[in-house]
């Protein structure tokens, strides 16, 4: 007796749960030949706000914890990924078509380029930050703190995916940033499964939001979210680049243009982009 | 004779003849002074202070000590309730709520879409309805006079959004908010409401001399409106004379010497009184008991207002109208957050009760973080795009 194949409908990732898009929409992924893949959720302008909503909730607690905290969480999360190695593998060749040895490739990139943040957590604000000299009896001191909610474009090629993806949400975590992501349209099941990862690793649910579907129709909504502090748009093609940093205009925020850093570059210049330094004076003595 | 043993004298005069209930004449004889000096000596008694003199009105604080029985009031007489026996009989005579209707009711209403220009008029409606409120032991004068600024200009970026009803803040409270308010005090249209919560508030657990007192200072200091609590205690014992009592004597403490009087809210604390036949029946004995506005909640307990609560109650104004043609209000307060619930609230006045209920002498939002969920909306309304809790006041 044949058995029915059980194919997977993808969905959303908000706040640490997985729903349907609020709109009903869901568009079909097709291999390179033309083969179906699977159904995945297509994201309204609603989706994205629900999941602004969820970001900033998801704020305070992840900016607020410490460093090394951070830290741990990143290092979860490569491995968790590691673990599961095998099935990204397995649906990037599915989904992209290239061969299982760059497949592999990418998804230990991908690894790597984590635990390489997971590093800079609690380094960062001694190479970023610093003692000012004053002259006066007080310590100056700059700290660079977090942005706040970003809204990011991932880039995605057939050799990247999945390392575009982790490329640009890693570095935004790294200072205790919260993320609203647009997955690339044409490789969305890495990063939904990706969502898997990240929901069964220790990072607190909101922290990272995923979502799937039109990036053209979604992306401007973001950008012109006014409780949305930064926006990353490395993955965008040049006329929605230029709609969303339009659209941005109107509130102040941050804007990564694309070009600015490579689709799966680690840089520590790439942190920095999402961070405010603040600056306290604290008296050296009451003598 | 020297002044101190006049003052002497006085005073035994005082007590022979009020304590001892002698004449005068019999005073002089005692004292070895003539009437006429006794007369003067009381005289004096009283113009020093060693005597006062008070009159208790039989009919306010002395009526409320009734042991037996209840305060009728004209309503309550309207309705053949005079006594302990007829309001136990009407309240508990009433026919029994319908839960699952009444969940289902309010399931079905909570579906309607409300879009664009009517999601617009929905949302300004809602902040004329609105009685904006602090009630945290750490409230100040600075934190009640921003409020104040908040009511009267909700969104400084857009001048045209409306002004909310009321304040609502704790009695001692009421004197800055009516100074920050000026000449701006009003009844809810005319200008911005001062609500007070007085009664012990929010568990009501005091003597009623206190719950008098309570009333009566936040009305000396100017509110225009009082929300009381029910001695939830009492209501749930049996005790509903106690209850009824209270409202009507907390009724009483709401008058002026010029003889207006500050409007009466009554809480129930829904969430305390557990089922809905309860809620039900308390609607019922606050109205009789004389309540301007019915409330469900201090916003102290959970759940605090609910829809079908809300809707409950609204049904009971209706039926109180249909029997007497006079309009009661409601106000639910506590856990309305979002303009999306608030709109639900809005459907369930006008189809329960009627649109003339959405208004704000008859219908309030007790809220605070309401409004600026409010006022984002009306931002992404107007600009296009979604706002955030940056530009909004912070509260």
């Amino acid at each position: 007796m044949s058995r029915l194949a059980v194919p997977k409908t993808y969905k959303l990732f908000i706040g640490g749960k997985f729903p349907r898009s609020e709109s009903g929409r869901t568009t079909e992924i097709l291999s390179p030949t033309g083969t179906f893949i699977a159904n995945v959720a297509k994201a309204s302008r609603k989706d994205a706000r629900d999941a602004v909503v969820a970001a900033r909730a998801a704020w305070s607690g992840w900016s607020g914890a410490t460093a090394y905290n951070r830290g741990q969480v990143l290092y979860r999360v490569a491995e968790m990924l590691e673990g599961r190695a095998e099935q990204f593998v397995a649906e990037i060749v599915e989904a992209t078509g290239v061969t299982p040895a760059v497949a592999r490739t990418e998804v230990m990139a991908a690894i790597d380029t984590l635990v390489w943040h997971a590093g800079w957590t609690d380094k960062f604000a001694q190479v970023h930050g610093g003692a000012n000299p004053v002259a006066g009896p007080f310590f100056n001191l700059s700290v660079p703190e977090s942005t706040g909610v970003v809204a990011l474009v991932a880039p995605s090629t057939a050799e990247s995916s999945l390392l575009g993806l982790v490329s640009s949400i890693a570095p935004a975590l790294t200072t205790g940033n919260v993320v609203v992501a647009l997955a690339s349209e044409s490789a969305p099941c890495a990063a939904m499964t990706f969502a898997e990862v990240l929901s069964t690793s220790d990072v607190p649910g909101g922290v990272v939001n995923i979502l799937t579907g039109d990036v053209a129709e979604v992306a401007p909504w973001l950008a012109s979210h006014a409780d949305v502090n930064a926006l990353d748009l490395t993955g965008a093609d040049t006329a929605l680049a230029l709609e969303c940093e339009r659209a941005a205009a109107e509130t102040l925020k941050r804007v990564v243009r694309p070009g600015a850093f490579g689709p799966t570059e680690s840089a520590f210049e790439r942190i920095a982009a999402f961070v405010e330094t603040k600056t306290v004076w604290h008296t050296k003595s009451l003598a | 004779m020297t002044e101190t043993s006049d003052d002497v004298l006085a005073l035994r005069a005082a007590r022979l003849y009020y304590d001892e209930s002698k004449t005068q004449d019999e005073i002089g004889d005692l004292l070895g002074i003539t009437r006429w000096k006794a007369g003067r000596l009381l005289a004096l008694a009283r113009d020093s202070g060693i005597v006062s003199i008070s009159i208790v009105d039989s009919t306010s604080e002395a009526d409320v000590h009734a042991v037996d029985g209840i305060l009728a009031t004209e309503r309550s007489r309207a309705h053949g309730v005079t006594d302990s026996t007829s309001l136990r009989a009407f309240v508990h005579g009433l026919p029994a709520v319908d839960a699952i209707g009444l969940e289902e009711r309010a399931a079905r209403l909570a579906t309607r879409s409300i879009k664009n220009d009517s999601k617009r008029a929905a949302l300004d409606t809602i902040i004329r309805l609105i009685d904006l409120t602090t009630l945290e032991g750490a409230d100040t004068e600075g934190k009640v006079r921003s409020l104040v600024q908040k009511a009267l200009l909700p969104d400084p970026a857009d001048p045209t959004a409306p002004r909310v009803a009321a304040v609502c803040v704790y009695p001692d409270m009421v004197r800055h908010a009516i100074a920050a308010l000026g000449t701006r005090v009003g009844d809810g249209v005319t200008g911005i409401a001062v609500a007070s919560v007085a009664t012990a508030f929010p568990s009501g657990r005091s003597t009623l001399e206190v719950k008098i007192a309570d009333t009566r200072y936040a009305v000396a200091q100017g509110a225009t409106e009082i929300d009381m609590v029910i001695d939830r205690g009492a209501f749930l014992s049996g005790d509903l004379d106690t209850v009824f009592n209270e409202i009507v004597a907390i009724r009483r403490a709401c008058e002026r010497a010029d003889g207006t009087r500050a409007h009466l809210k009554v809480i129930f604390e829904t969430g305390e009184l557990r089922t809905y036949d309860n809620i039900k029946r308390a609607s019922w004995l606050a109205i009789l008991a004389g309540a301007d506005f019915i409330k469900t909640s201090t916003g102290k307990v959970q759940p605090a207002a609910t829809l079908p609560v809300t809707v409950l109650m609204l049904e009971v104004v209706r039926d109180w109208f249909v029997l007497t043609g006079e309009r009661i209000g409601v106000k639910p307060a506590g856990g309305i957050r979002q303009s999306k619930d608030a709109i639900r609230y809005l459907v369930a006045v006008a189809e329960v009760a009627g649109e003339e209920w959405i208004h704000p002498h008859l219908f309030r939002f007790g809220a605070s973080s309401l409004l600026n969920d409010v006022l984002l909306q009306r931002q992404k309304m107007t600009t296009g795009h979604y706002s955030g809790p940056d530009y909004v006041t912070v509260d």
